[in-house]
């Protein structure tokens, strides 16, 4: 109601500018309050915050700048092609190319379990949700597999995949199950992947006002066609980051790896045919190559460690970048006033 | 600072019938229909020259309606008609039940899952809780408070409406008429016709809000209503929006929630004033505005609560 506030340009009062006490600093360049004048503790609160974070910083950079050093030093790009054989030199040990492969195989297998699975139960919870008293366990039992340690998870993969029904995901012999394949690493890793992406997915479907959902309803769309055509896509970028940070989780595990892998040097295929004769063998990844090769492990040839850590951080860094560029992308597409 | 310019004057509903005139002519966003002095008399000058109805068919029929959430009553056996040809205002206080008698129009009060609802809602005779949902809500279409555009393209925000629910099938060049009619009926084509493959959520909030009613149109609803569909617009925004309303109105029954008085006063041809969930007052514009029978809608409408 605007009735009551009639202004005419006569009455309108002058705003009143009272001037300022000359004891009291004037707002500096930008009008950015300086901390001058807050309490001691309050400074020194500040402070700390300061140092800590230019602490990490400083710990982030040294990680990163050490190993580019000795990456660039070690690396060549014939270990990335070249598989690992026994010798008693550094040169004559070849290259960690089933590990690096090892690693893309686990990544995809893990993430491609991982993002449906994730993906839906996030979607129900959000968007149906019902019975209250499901979504409550789910919930929890989400929580619970995020805060289970992965070598707990490992453990329980090799009862699970040494089962006799389960045989034919790994190698079998004379009615004994190995229980030791890339199947049965990456159905456990996909379960550390999982937690990242259904949280992930679920913030950016509670981040979509709930006015952008009656919208579709209200022009005669069902709850399906609308999560598949509205909000999954608005949830896209934060989809990708669970994606993302599932993935580096799965890529940096070493405890699942070493005890559901069989953690052995090389591919070790069983016989059928081509791919999955692979996938149902034994193998490696970077992250237990990097562990063997390390000073305490049994390779014992710390150059290729160096190399190969260099290769697993670059595949980090790429994949941070992507999610920042899918973020960044999503942030100038526009989003809703709530 | 102060007296460089001359601050735009603010429009309001004049009680005492002298100063209304003026003040609305020297806006610069009000239509000149004689520079103010032609308008004398209670509320005419805010009016819009929007003439009376060419024809009014009944679309919808409100009867005896209903609706509860959990055991609060939001909305008291209402009736009202919802006519073509004429704009349906429904105003009143925050909370007195108007957007959930909107809402209830299209059953997306159903969404609320302690919502229930007495009473009949009649489409073209039918009643809507015998009609498919979905079907119903393409015959009866909603606008929100929010422009809300969906995360695609302006073409695909039509298309969307037209496609069989979650399915790309019909290829854009098929869809290409109906969704260059649809902008075309919301006022927007001409200025997106180049752009129509940009995400719309970069279009400006009035160029939203509009391609929101223009993704409503593209259903072809017998029905269309509008949720306080201006209350995040800038003023000129809301009078490009005011004025595609009234133009809508002989092809689809429009009914408008509105929280500004003089928005109702200015589009609508009836009005409904609720209050606390009760229907107080249904007449037409210039009676309930000018001569409102009931003590409470003289009182809201003059400014005394609210």
């Amino acid at each position: 109601m605007t009735n009551t506030s009639v202004a005419t340009p006569q009455t309108a009062p002058p705003p009143s500018v009272t001037p300022s006490p000359p004891d009291q600093p004037l707002p500096g360049k930008g009008a950015v309050e300086g901390s001058a004048t807050w309490r001691l503790s309050d400074r020194i609160g500040l402070a700390i915050c300061w140092g800590l974070g230019l602490l990490f910083c400083a710990i982030a950079a040294a990680i990163v700048v050490y190993l580019f050093v000795q990456g660039v030093k070690f690396l060549k790009p014939s270990m990335l092609v070249t598989p690992a054989t026994a010798g008693f030199t550094e040169s004559q040990t070849g290259g960690f190319s089933d590990a690096f492969i090892g690693t893309l195989i686990v990544a995809a297998m893990g993430i491609s379990i991982a993002l449906p699975v994730g993906v839906g139960v996030a979607v129900w919870l959000v968007e149906y949700g019902r019975p209250a008293a499901l979504a409550r366990v789910t919930e929890s039992t989400i929580e619970a597999i995020a805060g289970i340690p992965s070598i707990v998870l490992a453990l329980f993969g090799t009862v699970i995949f040494s089962s006799t029904a389960l045989g034919f995901l790994s190698r079998t012999s004379e009615g004994v199950v190995f229980g030791r394949s890339f199947f049965a690493a990456s159905s456990m890793l996909s379960l550390v992947a999982l937690p990242l992406i259904v949280a992930s997915t679920r913030e950016g479907l509670n981040a979509i006002p709930q006015h952008v959902r009656e919208a579709s309803y209200a022009v005669g769309k069902t709850k399906i066609a609308t999560t598949r055509r509205i909000l999954l896509p608005s949830a896209r970028p934060q989809v990708a980051t669970g994606a993302v940070l599932g993935l580096g989780r799965i890529i940096g595990d070493t405890a699942i790896i070493v005890v559901l892998l069989g953690a052995t040097q090389n591919f070790a295929p069983t016989d059928g045919i081509l791919p999955l004769n692979y996938l149902r063998g034994a193998g490696t990844t970077l992250t237990n190559f990097v562990y063997e090769a390390s000073p305490t492990g049994n390779l014992n040839q710390p150059q290729k460690a160096y190399a190969a850590a260099f290769v697993l951080l670059m595949m980090v860094l790429v994949l941070n970048a992507a999610a920042d560029v899918i973020h960044r992308r999503a942030r100038k597409a526009g989003t809703w006033s709530h | 600072m102060e007296s460089l310019t001359t601050p735009p004057p603010i429009r309001r509903l004049p009680l005492e019938d002298v100063e209304a005139a003026t003040q609305v002519g020297a806006s610069p966003w009000a239509p000149s229909n004689g520079n103010g002095a032609a308008a004398p008399g209670r509320f005419t000058a805010a009016r819009r020259s929007i003439g009376a109805p060419q024809f009014s068919i009944r679309r919808m029929e409100i009867d005896d309606v209903s609706v509860s959430y959990a055991d609060r009553e939001a909305v008291k056996s209402v009736s009202l008609p919802v006519r073509q040809g004429e704009v349906l205002a429904l105003i009143g206080p925050s909370g007195c039940g108007k957007t959930t008698l909107l809402r209830s129009l299209n059953r997306l009060t159903e969404l609320t899952r302690t919502a229930t609802l007495r009473g009949r809602i009649l489409l073209d005779d039918v009643d809507i809780r015998q009609i498919e949902p979905t079907a119903l809500r393409r015959r009866v279409t909603m606008v929100f408070q929010q422009p809300n555009p969906f995360p695609m393209s302006v073409f695909d925000n039509i298309a969307y409406v037209l496609r069989e629910q979650g399915s790309r099938r019909q290829r854009k060049k098929a869809l290409e008429p109906k969704v260059h009619s649809a902008l075309e009926r919301a006022g927007l084509f001409e200025e997106v016709k180049d752009n129509l493959d940009h995400p719309a959520l970069r279009l400006s909030g009035g160029q939203q809000q509009r391609l929101c009613i223009a993704r409503a149109l593209a259903a072809e609803p017998e029905v269309l209503l509008l949720d306080e569909p201006c209350s995040a617009l800038d003023p000129q925004s809301t009078q490009v929006i005011e004025d595609l309303i009234v133009k809508l109105r002989d092809d689809v029954a429009v009914v408008i929630v509105t929280h500004n008085l003089q928005q109702a006063y200015r589009i609508a041809d009836h009005v409904a004033f609720m209050y606390l969930g009760e229907l107080v007052e249904y007449s037409s514009a210039t009676s309930l505005f000018g001569a409102p029978r009931e003590r409470r809608t003289q009182e809201y409408v003059s400014g005394a609560f609210g």
